[in-house]
């Protein structure tokens, strides 16, 4: 037995409250996709409650083509190195492997994430088999909610990665917030109805229907590219963002993050998103998404 | 019977939501803080967990840390858990360069200290005064108190294990910090503490 651990009897690493705990701890901050650490540590100095390092921001993704896998373990200490918020990090669906070397680099939490290739075509990750907690996307409150049986601690919206375009994050957002109130109003024999729709466990369709909210932090993703997207989400429900290739493949970084921070904080009050809408210069292009073919489209995977 | 006193949460990051929610069961009025005129409308404070680095850089940001010294010199009671026990800490340890502190209490906080998120955990802690069980701790890439002043009094130590004989629940005057996060485990009993510190009754 090692005596450097803690009595097991007394205390526990890795238990679903620790994981959701660190969940509930990124709320109403903002987690920013960054590739390099200068680029961690403008989003630090901006305001960002953690960053997640990968190796390409989505929009690069896309252009650049080809397998997206986990990012350089170096490339991840460099991070780790050069901030002190938290430090998250992609694995691709269903590749295990791929979680398990993030969590002994140090990470504080995994997205297991439709933006990378799958490795898996049939199954996501069995999440409660790690201490380090996970977050995965979700367009549907089905979808949500079998990532929270395989022990997701958070959920974030899909939406549509890489494109600057909100649509998907408002639809997948609607669809979500809209199933938790439908799931509110139904009887104890319709849940176990609304459970088979679902493709979800009972226990956690009731526990939904019981809370009026998802059992972990429901954030948004995909697409968030200017301060109002960022106070779009918050106001359809989401307790924060994920802003990936939003800010780095805009004209002024350091502004335009700092501008999502303050909308992402103040995100009822028009005034202060009016002044921080101001002067930000150029927003990423965006892709339109009837642009994109099927197979361009991300959210789709996940299954 | 006077009227339940009103407690504020700061609101720039964390689980404001869960404080609000362990507040209300307690029967206090509740509000969000989230700018410096709102301090003077309430009684005490909570300032809850989350990343210390930015609630500090927001404070700075939103023109509310001179504010919120001065309420605290005032004598406002406040709370604070794991980021908050770090905001009011007159003293840092593996904090950014720039990180300002509220501060108030007598101590020196090393922010982080239990370690990363893979080494978050949760533990029984017992707090001195506090009637029954000890306490469901979850301490997440939590601090600890490195040392304490002659007028702060350490009222919570972890146990066991290595780190057994740290500092994790600190009281001084009107000030009240936990490096864990109890508005996560639906045991009220430290909110109730400072709620009866609040009203003069502890």
């Amino acid at each position: 037995m090692s005596t450097t651990q803690e009595n097991p009897t007394t205390s526990t690493v890795g238990t679903t409250r620790v994981k959701r705990g660190m969940a509930e701890q990124l709320k109403n901050g903002v987690i920013m996709d960054v590739v390099t650490p200068d680029q961690a540590k403008i989003a630090e100095d901006a305001g960002a409650v953690a960053v997640m390092a990968l190796e390409r921001v989505p929009a690069d993704i896309r252009k650049d083509g080809g397998v997206a896998r986990m990012s350089d373990p170096d490339m991840i200490d460099g991070i780790i190195e050069a901030v002190s918020i938290p430090v998250m990090a992609k694995a691709r669906i269903g590749h295990f492997v791929e979680a398990q070397v993030l969590q002994a680099l140090g990470v504080d939490f995994i997205d297991e994430s439709e933006v990378l290739t799958p490795a898996d075509e049939a199954h996501h990750i069995d999440k409660w088999a790690f201490t380090v907690p996970f977050v995965c996307g979700a367009t549907t409150m089905g979808e949500a909610l079998r990532r929270v049986a395989e022990g997701a601690a958070m959920i974030r919206s899909k939406g549509e990665a890489g494109t600057g375009n909100v649509v998907e994050a408002t639809r997948h957002m609607r669809a979500i917030q809209g199933e938790i109130k439908r799931l509110g109003t139904l009887d104890a024999a319709e849940l176990f109805g609304a459970a088979k729709e679902l493709r979800a466990p009972y226990d956690v369709v009731k526990e939904v229907a019981e809370l009026g909210a998802l059992p972990v932090p429901l954030f948004s993703a995909g697409g968030v590219a200017t301060p109002a997207d960022a106070a779009l989400m918050r106001q359809l429900g989401a307790q924060s963002v994920f802003v990936g290739s939003g800010i780095f493949k805009s004209g002024d970084p350091a502004k335009r993050a700092d501008a999502i921070v303050q909308a992402t904080l103040h995100y009822n009050d028009p005034e202060v998103l009016a002044k921080v809408s101001r002067g930000l210069g150029e927003a990423m292009v965006g892709i339109n998404l009837e642009e994109l073919d099927d197979s361009q489209r991300y959210a789709g995977r996940g299954w | 019977m006077s009227a339940p006193p009103t407690i504020g949460v700061l609101a720039l990051q964390g689980d404001i939501a869960e404080h609000l929610r362990v507040l209300g069961g307690l029967g206090v009025r509740t509000r969000s803080v989230l700018r410096a005129d709102q301090l003077d409308d309430v009684d005490g404070l909570i300032i809850p967990g989350g990343e210390s680095t930015t609630m500090s850089k927001l404070a700075v940001r939103y023109d509310l840390m001179d504010p919120l010294r001065k309420h605290v010199g005032e004598g406002l009671p406040v709370y604070g858990t794991c980021a908050g026990m770090i905001m009011l800490a007159d003293r840092i340890l593996d904090g950014t360069a720039d990180q300002q502190t509220v501060g108030g209490i007598d101590m020196t906080v090393r922010r982080n200290a239990f370690g990363r998120q893979s080494e978050s955990f949760e533990a029984q802690v017992g707090i001195d005064g506090l009637a029954g069980d000890p306490v469901e701790a979850l301490f997440i890439r939590a601090p600890w108190v490195e040392s304490i002043g002659t007028d702060t009094v350490a009222i919570g130590q972890v146990s066991s294990g290595d780190r057994a004989g740290r500092i994790v629940a600190v009281r001084q005057g009107s000030l009240l910090a936990t490096s864990f996060h109890p508005e996560l485990t639906g045991d009220a009993r430290i909110h109730g503490l400072f709620v009866d510190m609040v009203k003069g009754q502890a």
